[in-house]
């Protein structure tokens, strides 16, 4: 999406009614359903602690008033609220869920734009039996009876503050945000409420003495751009309500631009062994998932982080377009050894490839590389795939895997397949 | 309770799926006579979302959900 479309004000064709659905507490509220036992009681869903991955990633209403945080440690909720019930993620359930809520949106209009597994926008503007107020609350009430859970809607005449509108009241409300009312709504509250505005941003733009949405939206563009670059125009589109991004189709394929794997391992990396039988798996099922989706690559990048959570990420372009598993790999495993000495043990890494062409463009032979070793690394994939489809991930392995199935024993292509798509 | 049963259900012509009998685990059957209403629901009693058969089953009425491939019932607590 070309970012001028976002925000440009003479580029502004009309108002449009747009509603922006977001599932309050979505993963806890769908296990509270599935759980009536533990419905009136602070749950919240979190990854396994055994395997260092216990963070809370969602909670119900009652453990939010306990101040329970998303992205917060297991140990940091029970401390706020001790007879806090954790429970494990079912994400095959939470997908189920995100498809039936879409069944509702699509009653309604065909221009639904997923936002992650619990949001979506959906542009109701030629739906002329219903306003987008009367939409909206049969949408959460159909929601509530059909799916068991409650819905905030934002109801508004663009993507941004039908968006604002969704997180202003929770749970289970609609807010309407009209031309007559957004500047008393959404000029007043601090800028860090609007989409895009971080905690680097906010900072940012506290120095130069900006800290509500309406202190943007009045502030000049050229000085945002001074401050943020091209971000700054769009923040100051965005507080303005010239926001003219359309909400995709939902037949319309979305353009995939990036394929990553990455995971925290059951106990830390400490030699580059460790990093390479885990860097492994992860390019198995990046590469696969390319092949899948008939992809080739030309650009590999990896995600760092140490036991410290410091973290950083670099990439390389390679010399040519492939899905070839062992050249993604050799290319991750490089850039690795070239950019961190093991200076302390990691905690997590992630493997992404970008800049894609269809493998079924021509390309060009090398004169200086072996083209024979290429052709059989290119069967050997279609083989080991095909394998792998049949019999299951764990039927073929490369041998350095063998040395610590505590690294490398988990599959990263089936076992988490949930991937949000970004608003830009 | 969340109960899953056995169920005998036949497709119509139409495609439409419509259950005919619940087999309880005590190896009682019952038929269901008539279905007044079939929409997507949640159980917040049992616990799950699908799709709700209001059954008359002896001319009592009684909710029966189809929940992916499974059929479910609310049923009382084994004392």
């Amino acid at each position: 999406m070309n970012i001028n479309s976002a925000v440009d004000k003479n580029k502004y064709k009309k108002d449009r009614v747009i509603l922006h659905s977001d599932c309050n507490g979505f993963y806890a509220s769908v296990e509270c359903l599935y759980n009536p036992k533990i419905r009136n009681k602070p749950v919240a869903v979190s990854g396994n602690a055994e395997n260092r991955h216990g963070i809370i990633l969602a909670k119900n209403e009652i453990a939010k008033k306990y101040g329970i945080k998303t992205g917060e440690a297991i140990w940091q909720a029970k401390q706020k609220c001790p007879e806090v019930i954790t429970v494990p993620p079912h994400f095959e359930l939470y997908k189920r869920f995100s498809k039936m809520a879409r069944r509702i949106y699509s009653d309604y209009t065909d221009m639904i734009e997923p936002f992650g597994l619990d949001e979506a926008w959906l542009d109701v503007t030629q739906n002329t039996d219903k306003s987008g107020t009367e939409i909206a609350f049969e949408i959460n009430r159909r929601v509530k009876e059909e799916l068991g859970i409650t819905v905030s809607i934002g109801v508004s005449f663009n993507k941004i503050f039908a968006k604002f509108g969704s997180d202003y009241k929770k749970p289970d409300a609609i807010t309407n945000i009209t031309r007559d009312n957004y500047k008393k709504i959404i000029w007043n509250a601090p800028a860090e409420d609007l989409l895009y505005v971080g905690k680097a941003t906010k900072k940012k733009l506290h120095n130069i003495g900006i800290y509500t949405i309406g202190d943007i939206a009045n502030s000049s563009v050229e000085l945002l751009r001074a401050q943020l670059g091209k971000w700054g125009e769009l923040i100051y589109g965005f507080a303005n309500g010239y926001d003219s991004s359309p909400v995709s189709h939902m037949n319309e394929n979305s353009e995939v631009k990036s394929i990553g794997n990455s995971t925290t391992t059951p106990r830390d990396m400490k030699t580059y062994e460790d990093v390479k039988m885990v860097m492994y798996v992860l390019c198995d099922s990046v590469c696969r998932r390319m092949r899948e989706q008939g992809f080739m690559a030309h650009t590999v990048g990896i995600s760092v982080r140490d036991n410290e959570l410091c973290s950083f990420i670099r990439q390389c372009t390679l010399d040519d377009f492939t899905n070839v598993t062992k050249e993604i790999t050799n290319a991750a495993i490089n850039l690795f050894v070239k950019n961190y000495k093991m200076q302390r043990p990691l905690r997590s890494i992630g493997v992404s490839v970008t800049d894609f062409v269809h493998d079924d463009v021509p390309r060009q032979m090398s004169l200086l590389n072996n083209e024979e070793k290429m052709l059989r690394n290119i069967q050997l994939d279609k083989t080991i795939d095909r394998l792998k489809k049949r019999f299951g991930n764990y039927i073929i392995r490369p041998a350095v895997l063998l040395g610590d199935s505590g690294l490398s024993a988990f599959n990263p292509k089936d076992d988490h397949t949930i991937h949000p798509i970004g608003y830009l | 309770m969340k109960q899953y049963v056995k169920v005998n259900a036949t497709f119509d012509c139409d495609g439409n799926l419509l259950p005919e009998y619940i087999c309880w685990d005590n190896g009682k059957r019952y038929q269901i006579d008539r279905i007044t209403d079939i929409r997507y629901a949640a159980s917040l009693k049992a616990g799950g979302a699908g799709i709700r058969y209001t059954c008359i089953i002896m001319g009592r009425e009684r909710f029966l959900f189809l929940e992916e491939n499974r059929w479910f019932v609310d049923a009382k607590e084994k004392p």
